[in-house]
């Protein structure tokens, strides 16, 4: 095996903080302004992603010496398939109005560039812990982000978390922050207060 | 009669009211991704829009005349799934023997276009609203495309000249980008309600 494997500490590492997905590596972009409209949803979609990262990162991982270089996106994305079917059966057994707040955005998750991007650059080249590990260390990051925003819009935008109301009653929600508006320019700023944050280490 | 009526009202409303990158947030990669130039965004809008039409119709014909007869529809994402990565396997071939210089400036972005949340979503959207009609689905598909390739161009445009405006060093790039694509969504609220 090669000798600069990634460690599970570096791995760990890399998915909280130096390439964390929606913040460095600009990916997953969709859900991320789709379903942070409350914190309840976020999470939800948060654990979905998660589940489907580690199982496919996982069978990726199984499968790698078997991969054919031209065909292994079409492969990962059936992998990643399978696997968005079982979370989204799931969903709509088990919490069926999160299942209808999200609509068609657990379905989504297939084209979630995180997930093909993780099954590119980690699954097919290291071990089955490592993957695991990967898996895990981006969809946690992920889920980090889309709690993050969907606090700020939704305390924004009602006054309250998880029904309890944190503003003063003389508030005034900001009602475009529910909107597209809202997510788009929310998201733009804080991409922005990362860039700036980072300069200013360096 | 009404059935054009039905139709132009049903194109209208997917390209303005319900344009999937500004309502539904489909499409946001390349959407950041493309280049700020308009000649490459025309192109693969007009690259997209070819997909989803086949892409749409073809998932839609594939749903009612076999997965929901014969109650497969636990397999409707991967089936939905293969159908446009055919599509997006025959507008490759097609653009390499007949258009090289654009196929060769589309480089990566054309074989993501897989990977594009706008195709998979115009599927699944047309499975939400239940479109029971085949000639809608089909109006539906090719409006899709057409206004995405609408937001592209509009953001294409804005970005040329943003690059020479004085913008804060920490915004630059996909900041600013998404604050715009914010602002555009804000204006084209303008047209809720137009149909009713």
């Amino acid at each position: 095996m090669a000798e600069n494997q990634p460690t599970i500490v570096s791995t760990l590492r890399g998915g909280l903080w130096d390439e964390i997905p929606v913040l460095r590596l600009m990916l997953g972009l969709c859900p991320t302004l789709a379903v942070t409209t409350g914190v309840r949803a976020a999470m939800t979609m948060g654990l979905s992603v998660i589940f489907v990262l580690i199982c496919s990162n996982v069978v990726v991982s199984l499968m790698r010496n078997l991969l054919k270089p031209h065909l292994r996106i079409m492969v990962f994305t059936l992998t990643i398939a399978t696997f968005v079917t079982i979370a989204d059966l799931y969903l709509k057994a088990f919490m069926p109005d999160m299942s209808d707040k999200l609509g068609a955005y657990i379905p989504l998750i297939i084209v979630n560039c995180i997930i093909i991007a993780r099954a590119e650059s980690c699954a097919s080249k290291c071990g089955m812990l490592i993957s695991a590990v990967d898996g895990f260390a981006m969809g946690l990051g992920f889920t980090i982000v889309l709690c993050f925003l969907a606090s700020i819009r939704e305390l924004l935008a009602t006054g309250k978390l998880f029904d309890i109301a944190i503003m003063p009653d003389a508030f005034v929600p900001v009602a475009a922050m529910a909107m597209p508006v809202g997510a788009f320019v929310t998201l733009g700023l804080m991409l922005g207060a990362v860039n700036f944050l980072s300069k200013k280490k360096s | 009669m009404d059935l054009v009526i039905s139709l132009s009202l049903g194109f209208i409303g997917i390209v303005l009211i319900n344009n999937l990158v500004f309502t539904k947030f489909l499409g946001c990669c390349p959407y950041l991704g493309v280049s700020g130039r308009l000649d490459m965004a025309f192109g693969m809008g007009l690259a997209v829009t070819f997909v989803t039409t086949l892409a749409g119709t073809l998932t839609w014909l594939i749903d009612h005349l076999f997965l929901i007869p014969c109650g497969l529809e636990v397999t409707r994402y991967v089936c939905y799934i293969l159908v446009i990565a055919g599509a997006v396997q025959l507008v490759e071939m097609y653009l390499r023997k007949f258009f090289p210089p654009l196929y060769e400036s589309f480089g990566i972005f054309l074989p993501l276009i897989t990977t594009n949340c706008v195709i998979l979503g115009l599927c699944l959207f047309l499975n939400i609203w239940g479109i029971k009609n085949f000639l809608e689905a089909v109006v539906l598909s090719f409006g899709a495309g057409i206004g995405f390739t609408m937001a592209i161009c509009i953001m294409a445009g804005i970005r040329e000249t943003l690059e020479d405006a004085d913008i804060p060093e920490c915004l630059k790039g996909a900041p600013i980008t998404l604050i715009t694509a914010g602002l555009l969504t804000l204006g084209f609220m303008g047209f809720a309600g137009m149909i009713k």
